[in-house]
């Protein structure tokens, strides 16, 4: 593969790509879904290189995903956590920066619960090869990767081909990084997207072309939401939403947008469904679906160390002509 | 006697715009006569204003100084020196501070500091409840002698629509106005920038615009049920300057402030998540700014206030959505409406008038004019220098400005604050005795 041709230094959302950009990452990450098969699965791509696992939010998938993909890849990982909040480390998001900057890294994957946080470090950490793994509200485009290298694979299409497709989000679309790093890359392969959950969840402004290029559905009816949909993509619930007052309850949220098989009645033939997970069962998706046919879950799971060993691969090869 | 000549004088309260020279004598004007009239006179002092304005010494409403209790932001000594730099002889300082200005004893402290100081003129705002928590009234009467020329809790609204409603009737006693920072946080929470398609887009949280247009509607109504004046700050809506255009209209005792920053910059400015650019109320979209122009324009909007709000990097340079609210103003102010004046958004009157005359009469305060017999506060400013905006350039004691790189078109040159010139040449001058 052709690592000359990668044209973003970091990875900070799928926003920015071009639709060349992204059809390559996927197609680099199906080269090591083939890698993650067999039985030797460590190659030494990344020898020599560090990177930093920086994870200033509870997580476990995802970052278990990365390291994964960084030993697989024979790179140094190093893994940093925390609660993130910087009032309670004393210690500012620049700090972390400059002491980072210090340990020099090739790569620095950053989970942090603020918007605009890997931005941030990307600006701050000059010779840092960045990769968002979620930041806040903002964006978590490895996420958006393994989810369209997984329809890919279900229906099996080249990236270039998973076009012209329905696919249907519902849920807490508001606060969902993974819905607006779907959103931008469903845009760039030409599916369309609608969205579905409550007016408080699901504002207007995500039809507006401003926000998404304006080629966004909403529909606050799940029905009428998933009615022709090639693919349901169900997010997860936070309780919190309840206190937050952007929900009754978590029984109305249920009554009105639990995604179960019958709901699917009206959706295309041969629907699949997406969860990047963790569920709450019986709550947005009900556990039949979740563990049924349709369900493609567990294809996601092991797509997303192909799609995080492809990122990594990409963005630490770049410099390295100018490093020998 | 002083006197300046050979400069365009611009005062829109007494509707002169022309060649004219000012005579000062005792700290106040003397007389503004046709330019080389009586020029063979005895006079300690000629200043030259060749080229320039000479507009009246600039009122800022709304300045945040952090003394007492936050001093590594600003100081009144710095923030006043800041001001005279930006043409500004009269600042008033919100009462934000720790302990707030609730008491005598602190508006004598900040009046203290600013004697001190020497620089521009301070005028305290009294809170409007102790310790600006909204509970009960802060002692207005006390403030108002000790110096307090208005009343606000700026920072956060007077929530309590009963509170405000008898804080109104005192402070008409008082005879004067409540400043208002209208945001209906109940609405707002969380937010860290405008709430709009862009802010969907980044994943920040948004104030809606109604958080504001709510609370300026209930304290239109409030106006108009006690009488007393209420002042708008940092207005930063079309519905909230067609509301108090209205009000207005029906005779309600209402004035209202912008800042240049809502005027010449729009949600964008914050699309890479430039903390530099992150304020309450937040910057709007792109119609929004153009309505507070129009606003700006019919007298609606009757004056522009900097909201300087001074923050050190440690609370800047930091995740957007913890970032602290707030930039400077004070020094980029005149320069921002000198280029609207320069690019006909604005005319010279009413741009000189919205920094002087009508933030005068928003408070009722004898400056910004340069009639016979009032305080001679005046500006020298050369309208045609072009200068970059740099961190250099900056006085206060913070950086937060989103301005760096700006070409700014004008400059302030000399300023005269009570007939003595603390300016000169762009120059504090030491002493601040003229010979
Ligand atoms: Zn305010």
């Amino acid at each position: 593969m052709n690592v000359d041709s990668v044209r973003f230094q970091h990875l900070l959302g799928i926003e920015g790509l071009s639709r060349e950009d992204l059809i390559f990452l996927l197609e680099n990450s199906q080269q090591f879904v083939e890698v993650s098969q067999r039985d030797l699965k460590k190659v030494p791509a990344l020898r020599g290189k560090t990177i930093i696992n920086l994870f200033l939010e509870p997580s476990t998938r995802t970052r278990a995903s990365f390291e994964i993909a960084g030993k697989r890849l024979s790179a140094d990982t190093i893994n940093i956590s925390g609660s993130g909040t910087s009032v309670s480390k004393g210690e500012t998001l620049l700090d972390t920066a400059r002491t980072l900057q210090a340990m020099n890294p090739d790569i620095l994957v950053v989970r942090h619960r603020s918007s605009g946080a890997a931005h941030f470090l990307s600006q701050e950490l000059t010779r840092t090869a960045v990769v968002n793994a979620g930041d806040g509200m903002h964006e978590h485009p490895t996420q958006a990767l393994l989810d369209c290298l997984t329809l890919c694979q279900h229906f099996e299409l080249a990236p270039s081909e998973l076009k012209g497709k329905n696919i249907t989000i519902v849920g807490d679309i508001r606060h969902s990084r993974v819905a607006r790093s779907n959103i931008w890359a469903h845009q760039l392969l030409g599916n369309k997207v609608t969205l579905v959950g409550p007016a408080t969840l699901v504002p207007h402004e995500f039809a507006d072309e401003e926000a998404f290029g304006g080629g966004v559905r909403i529909c606050h009816t799940l029905r009428e939401g998933v009615e022709g949909a090639d693919v349901v993509m169900v997010l997860r619930i936070q309780l919190e939403r309840q206190s937050d007052n952007f929900i009754p309850t978590l029984e109305e949220y249920t009554r009105q947008y639990c995604v179960t098989p019958q709901v699917l009645e009206g959706a295309a033939p041969g629907c699949v469904v997406l969860h990047p997970g963790p569920a709450n069962r019986g709550i947005e998706i009900s556990s039949t679906l979740y563990e049924g046919t349709q369900s493609l879950v567990e294809k996601q799971v092991t797509n997303g160390v192909a799609v995080r060993m492809a990122t990594l691969f990409l963005l630490g090869s770049r410099g390295r002509k100018e490093n020998v | 006697m002083i006197r300046i000549s050979n400069g365009i004088v611009v005062d829109p309260a007494t509707d002169r715009d022309g060649e004219f020279d000012v005579l000062i004598e005792d700290g106040k004007i003397l007389d503004v006569v046709p330019r080389g009239l009586g020029a063979d006179g005895d006079f300690e002092r000629v200043i030259d204003a060749s080229g320039c304005w000479i507009i009246p010494g600039l009122i800022d409403l709304h300045v945040h100084l952090r003394e007492p209790g936050q001093e590594w932001k600003e100081t009144v000594e710095t923030g006043a020196l800041a001001a005279l730099k930006g043409g500004f002889t009269s600042i008033c300082c919100m009462p934000n501070t720790e302990p707030a200005i609730d008491s005598e004893e602190v508006v004598r402290y900040i009046l203290d500091k600013a004697a001190q100081a020497n620089y521009s003129r301070v005028l305290p705002i009294g809170a409007v409840t102790k310790a600006r928590v909204g509970k009960e009234m802060a002692p207005l009467s006390e403030l108002r002698e000790a110096g307090c020329v208005a009343f606000s809790d700026d920072g956060d609204p007077v929530y309590n629509a009963g509170i405000m409603r008898r804080a109104l009737e005192w402070a008409k006693m008082l005879d004067a106005p409540i400043s208002c920072h209208e945001e209906d946080k109940d609405i707002s929470c969380g937010g860290c920038m405008n709430e709009s398609a862009l802010s969907t887009r980044l994943g920040l949280t948004g104030m809606p615009k109604v958080a504001e247009d709510v609370m300026v509607a209930r304290d239109i109504e409030l106006a108009r049920d006690t009488g007393a004046k209420v002042h708008f700050c940092h207005v930063s809506t079309a519905r909230s300057v067609e509301l108090i255009r209205r009000a207005k209209n029906d005779g309600i005792p209402v004035t209202a402030e912008v800042t240049p920053h809502h005027l010449v910059l729009t949600e964008d400015a914050v699309r890479a998540y430039d903390t530099y650019a992150k304020m309450s109320p937040p910057l709007r979209e792109e119609e929004e700014r153009e309505l507070l122009v129009e606003g700006v324009k019919d007298g609606t909007l009757d004056a522009i206030a900097s909201d300087h709000a001074p923050h050190e990097d440690d609370v800047k340079k930091i995740e957007f959505a913890e970032a602290a609210m707030g930039i400077l103003g004070l020094q980029t102010s005149l320069p921002l409406m000198v280029s609207f004046i320069e690019d006909q958004v604005l005319t010279r009157k009413r741009a000189i008038s919205s920094l002087a005359e009508a933030p005068a009469r928003a408070f009722g305060l004898p400056y910004g004019t340069l009639r016979k017999n009032a305080p001679a506060d005046i500006v020298i400013v050369d309208p045609q220098k072009e200068w970059q905006f740099e961190r250099e350039d900056v006085v206060s004691k913070s950086f937060n400005s989103p301005f760096y790189g700006r070409t700014m078109k004008g400059k302030v040159r000399d300023v005269f604050v009570q007939g003595v010139l603390r300016l000169e040449n762009e120059e504090v001058v030491l002493g601040g005795q003229c010979k």
